[in-house]
C-alpha cells in the first residue's frame, strides 16, 4: 500500500511500487489529463507537481511519491495561478491539437509560482522541457507574460495556494 | 430524444425528384456526386474538389444540426481534429449561417459514415477547401426553415421575418420568436430547394472571417475553441483516454525491419509479470503491406505497466527472409546509391525548350545535389485504439485522420457489414499525416478477435512510432542551372529521386507518382526557355507515408535553395532573381500539361504568379529586405505554392561563433484565398514555421541494418521553445472571396526549410545542400 495525496484527496493505493506515477494516474485512478508522450521524460506531457515541484511523471515511480502531494492537470482550475494560466491560454488560443498542453500549463504554472515575471530566456529555459509538436511555442511564451501581467497582487494569492496544495 | 428535435423532412426537397425512400441517410447519400455520375450529370465530366471524393459533400441540415426547445443548437463536425481547429471551423461556419450564438452552440463529434456525412478524411489540406460552401448551404437551409416556422406561426409572410441571433423576427411588428421555441415547427418545415436559398452576405457573418481583434463588436462574442477549456483542465479525450470495463492493455512487439516476421519467440518471461494476461502473435504483413499492421509479438495485460513491463521480457528471433533488402537497409549508404544514379539521366517527367543547346551555349553553369531525409511525424500522442467486438457488432474508440478507412477495414478483416462498426474518434494528439493509417486500429481488432471480443487497447509507445512507423521519403535532387551571357537562367534541370508512397501499395513501385511530381516540380511556373525535369529510380526500404506537404518539402528545399545559388552565381539579389524568373504575371493552366493540381479544377484554381509574386513583395517588404544586417546574420527568403495555396517565407538567422543558429524572427506571407477563421489559419502557419525550422536543423531518421536508429526524443531531434523562431509574423495575402479558397495545414511548410538555409548563406556564406544542419556550421 503506497499512502499519498493526489488533487488534495488522501490516497492508499494498491499497485506495484516501480509503476510510474503516470500510470498510476491514467490507469487506476482514470485521470487521463496527465499524457503519455515519450515514457523517457523527454516530452514533458506528463508533468505532475509533486509537493509544488514539476516532475515527470512517466519516470517517477509511485513509492517516490510515498506521503507526498501530488497535483494533476485536473486540479489547476482550483489553483489561482493554474486559472490565471488557463485563461492566459484561452486567451492567446494557444492550443492546436493539445495533448501537450496539459504539461506544458503545469510547467508554466510552477514557473510562475517560483518567478512571477520570468523573461523570455527564463520561459525558453523553465519550458524547454516541454514539446509542442504543433509548434505553439510563441503563443506558450505570449501566454506567460500575459498571466505574469495578469498576477498584480494575486502573486501573494499564489503562495497561499502553495500552502493549501 | 424528445428534446432533442431534428430539422427534418428532407424528402420534400423538390430536388430530390423521383426519389421514393425516406430518410436522412438515404437522401445524404443521394447527394453524392457518385449517384449525380449515374443521374443527373453527363458521365464523362470530370470531377473535382469535393465531388471527386469518396462519398463527396453533403449539405443537409438534418445530418448536421438540431435544435433543442432550451434553445441548444448542435452541431455535429464530421472531419478529424488534430490541431487545426477543424471543430470550431466547421461548426462555426453553420452556426453563423444559420444565425446562431456561439453561446448556445454544441459540438458534436461524428462517427465514421461517409454516407451520411461525405468525405470524412481530413488529409491533403481539404476540409475548409471542400466543405465550406456545403456547409454554408446547411446552415443557411436550417435558418430559412426557422424562419418560415415563425412566419407560419405568425401568419405573416416570411419575407417579413428576419433572423438575427438566435431568434427570428417579424420586423414590422418586432415580435420574436427562439430557436428553441421554434425548434419543433421548423423541423415540420421543407427543407429549402438549394436554388433558393438565400446565403448571408459576408457583412452579416458573424464569425466567419472575423479575426480575435474583430471581437467585440455589437453583441457578437469571439467564437472560442470548441475544446479550448477542457484541453487545459485534462478533460479532452483523445485516443487513449477512454476504458471500456474488462478492457486489456495491448503492446506489440513489432519486427524490426519492413517485412520481417517471427521466426520463434519464448514469453516465459514476459507471463511471469504480475498482470500480463496472455501473448500473442500477430500475423505479418506481406509487402507492400498498405494499412495492415507489420505483424509481431502482442503482450495483452491489466495495465499499461504491466504490458511494457511483459513486453520487455519477450525474447523473439526475428525472420528476416521475407524482409529481403529492407533487412538490411542502409539509409547513408541509400543515399550514395541516389547520388551515384543522379549522375545519369532519369525518366523524362517534363520537357521545354532545348536543355542541351541551353547547356553548350551557357556563360555559367551550376550543377549541385540537395538531400533531404528520412523523417516521422512523431505526433504528440502515440498511436492508440481500443476495439471491442459483440456478435456481429465491433465498436472502436481511437483517433484517425480516415475514420471510414478504419471501419471499412475493421469490418473487413472481422467479417463484418461496415454499418455494424461504430468508429467513434476523439482528439487526434497531432496527425501530421500518420494517422491517415489505421494499422494501429487493425491491431486492436485482431486482437479483440483473439480475445473472443474481449475489448483491447492497443498502446504504441514513441519508440514504436519511431521504429515502426510510415515514413517521409527521403530524397536526392539533382539540379543544374544555365545562365545566358546576361547572366539569365537559360536552362533548368531538376532530376529528382524519391521512393513513392505508392511503394506502400504497389509492388515494383520505384518511381515517383504523377501527384508527387507535381508537388513542386512539375507546377514549377519559372519563364525558362529550356525546363527538363526527370524521375529517378528510388525504392523504398521502409514504409513510405503521407508526411505533412508530403513531396513538396524536399522539392521546395531544393528549387528554392537553387534559385538563391543561382542568383549568387548571377551576383543579383535574390528577390529581384527570383521575380524576374517568374516572369510576367500569367495564369498557367496544369490540366493543359496534365499537372496534378491536388484535385482542383484547373480553370478555377490555374497556376497563378500574380499570386506569387504578391506573397514574395508581401514577406520581403514585412521583412525589411534590403535592410543592413548585423555581422553573422542575414535574412533568407523562398516561396512556394502547394495545396492551392500560395507563401512565401524570409527568416531572419543568426549563425553564433560556435555555429548555433538562432532564428530571430520569421515573416510569412500567406494566400489561401479566403480565411475562414483568420486565428487557426496564423496558428498553422506559426507551427509549420516551427516545424519547418526543425526540419532545417534538426530533424532526421536514419536506419541502419533495416533498423531505424532513432529510439526517442533524443535521438529524434523536434523543435523546443528554446530552438524556434523568436518571433513568427504571418500576414494575409489576398483573404477576400473573391480567390477561391485554398488549404492550410499544410502549404505552410515547405518554403521554411529553404528560407532558413537561404538566410544561413546571407549570414555565413555557407550554403546547406544536405538537410538537417545539424552540427554543419560548428567548427
Amino acid at each position: 500500500m503506497i499512502k499519498l495525496t493526489i488533487n488534495g484527496e488522501p490516497r492508499s493505493l494498491d499497485v506495484p511500487a516501480d509503476t510510474p506515477i503516470l500510470w498510476v494516474l491514467r490507469d487506476t485512478l482514470k485521470l487521463t489529463g496527465t499524457r503519455f508522450g515519450c515514457g523517457m521524460a523527454l516530452c514533458g506531457a506528463c508533468t505532475v507537481h509533486m509537493d509544488g515541484n514539476p516532475i515527470r511523471s512517466c519516470t517517477t515511480p509511485i513509492s517516490m511519491a510515498e506521503g507526498k502531494h501530488i497535483t494533476t492537470i485536473e486540479a489547476m482550475e482550483q489553483d489561482p495561478v493554474g486559472r490565471r494560466v488557463q485563461q492566459a491560454w484561452m486567451d492567446e488560443a494557444v492550443a492546436q491539437c493539445g495533448f501537450c498542453q496539459g504539461g506544458q500549463v503545469m510547467s508554466a504554472v510552477a514557473l510562475l509560482k517560483n518567478n512571477p515575471n520570468p523573461d523570455d530566456a527564463q520561459i525558453d529555459s523553465h519550458m524547454s522541457g516541454n514539446i509542442c509538436r504543433c509548434g505553439a511555442y510563441p503563443r506558450i511564451r505570449k501566454a506567460i507574460h500575459r498571466a505574469a501581467e495578469s498576477s498584480g497582487v494575486s502573486v501573494d494569492e499564489s503562495l497561499f495556494t502553495e500552502v493549501k496544495a | 430524444m424528445s428534446d432533442k428535435l431534428k430539422i427534418a423532412n428532407v424528402s420534400r426537397r423538390r430536388f430530390l425528384k423521383g426519389l421514393t425512400a425516406t430518410g436522412a441517410l438515404v437522401i445524404a447519400a443521394r447527394w453524392t456526386p457518385a449517384v449525380f455520375a449515374q443521374g443527373e450529370e453527363p458521365d464523362d465530366k470530370k470531377k473535382y474538389g469535393a465531388d471527386a471524393m469518396s462519398h463527396g459533400w453533403v449539405d443537409d441540415p438534418d445530418v448536421f444540426i438540431s435544435i433543442a426547445p432550451d434553445d441548444t443548437v448542435t452541431i455535429i463536425n464530421h472531419r478529424g481534429e488534430m490541431g487545426q481547429g477543424i471543430r470550431t471551423s466547421v461548426v462555426m461556419v453553420m452556426a453563423d449561417e444559420m444565425g446562431a450564438d456561439w453561446q448556445k452552440v454544441r459540438a458534436e463529434q461524428a462517427i465514421a459514415n461517409e454516407e451520411k456525412y461525405g468525405n470524412q478524411n481530413t488529409d491533403g489540406s481539404r476540409s475548409m477547401r471542400h466543405w465550406f460552401d456545403p456547409l454554408r448551404r446547411a446552415g443557411a437551409a436550417a435558418r430559412t426553415m426557422l424562419e418560415q416556422a415563425a412566419a407560419s406561426q405568425w401568419g405573416v409572410p416570411v419575407a417579413e421575418c428576419r433572423t438575427d441571433v438566435h431568434r427570428v423576427i417579424h420586423v414590422p411588428t418586432k415580435r420574436a420568436l427562439t430557436f428553441g421555441a421554434l425548434a419543433t415547427a421548423a423541423a415540420e418545415q421543407p427543407v429549402p430547394d438549394r436554388a433558393d436559398l438565400k446565403l448571408k452576405s459576408p457583412d452579416q457573418w458573424r464569425y466567419i472571417m472575423r479575426e480575435p481583434r474583430d471581437f467585440p463588436k455589437a453583441n457578437d462574442e469571439q467564437p472560442l475553441a470548441v475544446d479550448g477549456m477542457d484541453i487545459l483542465t485534462g478533460k479532452a479525450l483523445f485516443a487513449a483516454d477512454v476504458s471500456w470495463d474488462n478492457m486489456l492493455y495491448a503492446l506489440i512487439a513489432r519486427p524490426p525491419s519492413y517485412g520481417s516476421g517471427v521466426k520463434s519467440f519464448d514469453d516465459k518471461k514476459a507471463l511471469a509479470v504480475p498482470g500480463v494476461i496472455r501473448v500473442i502473435e500477430m500475423p505479418t504483413a506481406t509487402q507492400p503491406s498498405g494499412y495492415e499492421p507489420m505483424g509481431g509479438v502482442a503482450v495483452l495485460a491489466e495495465s499499461t505497466w504491466a504490458a511494457m513491463q511483459g513486453r520487455k521480457a519477450l525474447s523473439i528471433e526475428w525472420d528476416n527472409g521475407p524482409a529481403g533488402a529492407n533487412a538490411t537497409y542502409d539509409s547513408a549508404e541509400f543515399r550514395k546509391l541516389l547520388e551515384k544514379r543522379a549522375q545519369k539521366p532519369g525518366k523524362i517527367a517534363a520537357q521545354k525548350g532545348d536543355i542541351a543547346a541551353a547547356r553548350k551555349a551557357a556563360a555559367q553553369s551550376l550543377s549541385v545535389n540537395y538531400y533531404a531525409p528520412h523523417m516521422a511525424q512523431a505526433p504528440m500522442e502515440p498511436m492508440a485504439a481500443i476495439v471491442r467486438i459483440d456478435g456481429d457488432k465491433a465498436e472502436v474508440w481511437t483517433s484517425v485522420q480516415n475514420p471510414q478507412a478504419a471501419r471499412d477495414g475493421v469490418a473487413k478483416r472481422l467479417g463484418l457489414k461496415p454499418e455494424n462498426v461504430t468508429v467513434q474518434c476523439g482528439l487526434m494528439g497531432g496527425g501530421f499525416g500518420r494517422k491517415a493509417k489505421p494499422d494501429y486500429v487493425f491491431e486492436a481488432a485482431d486482437l479483440s478477435k483473439a480475445m473472443d471480443g474481449r475489448p483491447v487497447r492497443v498502446q504504441w509507445t514513441r519508440e514504436d512510432d519511431l521504429h515502426n512507423g510510415y515514413f517521409h521519403t527521403v530524397a536526392l535532387e539533382h539540379m543544374e542551372g544555365y545562365l545566358d551571357d546576361n547572366k539569365r537562367v537559360a536552362g533548368w534541370l531538376h532530376r529528382s529521386l524519391a521512393p513513392s508512397i505508392s511503394s506502400l501499395f504497389a509492388p515494383d513501385a520505384e518511381y515517383q507518382s504523377a501527384a508527387e511530381l507535381g508537388m513542386g516540380i512539375r507546377n514549377m511556373p519559372f519563364d525558362i526557355p529550356a525546363i527538363q525535369q526527370e524521375n529517378g529510380e528510388a525504392e523504398g526500404h521502409i514504409r513510405i507515408g503521407w508526411f505533412r506537404a508530403v513531396y513538396n518539402v524536399p522539392h521546395a528545399f531544393a528549387i528554392q535553395s537553387f534559385v538563391a545559388e543561382l542568383a549568387h552565381l548571377a551576383g543579383r539579389d535574390h528577390r529581384e532573381f527570383l521575380l524576374e524568373l517568374l516572369g510576367p504575371d500569367r495564369q498557367i493552366d496544369p490540366g493543359k500539361q496534365d499537372i496534378f493540381n491536388y484535385g482542383e479544377d484547373p480553370a478555377r484554381y490555374p497556376i497563378d504568379t500574380a499570386r506569387y509574386r504578391a506573397v514574395i513583395e508581401r514577406a520581403t517588404r514585412e521583412a525589411g529586405w534590403g535592410k543592413k544586417m548585423p555581422a553573422n546574420r542575414g535574412l533568407g527568403l523562398a516561396v512556394h505554392n502547394s495545396f492551392v495555396s500560395y507563401c512565401a517565407v524570409v527568416m531572419d538567422v543568426e549563425v553564433t561563433d560556435a555555429g548555433e543558429v538562432i532564428v530571430h524572427r520569421a515573416d510569412m506571407a500567406f494566400d489561401c484565398g479566403p480565411q475562414i477563421n483568420p486565428d487557426r489559419v496564423a496558428a498553422q502557419l506559426e507551427g509549420a514555421c516551427v516545424m519547418g525550422t526543425g526540419i532545417a536543423l534538426m530533424t532526421e531518421i536514419t536506419a541502419k541494418d533495416g533498423r531505424i536508429q532513432q529510439d526517442n526524443f533524443h535521438q529524434y531531434r523536434v523543435p523546443r521553445i528554446n530552438e524556434s523562431p523568436r518571433e513568427i509574423h504571418v500576414h494575409a495575402v489576398n483573404n477576400n472571396l473573391e480567390t477561391p479558397i485554398g488549404g492550410v495545414g499544410e502549404p505552410g511548410l515547405p518554403p521554411v526549410a529553404p528560407a532558413l538555409c537561404n538566410a544561413i548563406f546571407a549570414a555565413t556564406g555557407k550554403r546547406i545542400r544536405s538537410l538537417p544542419v545539424a552540427d554543419q556550421l560548428k567548427t
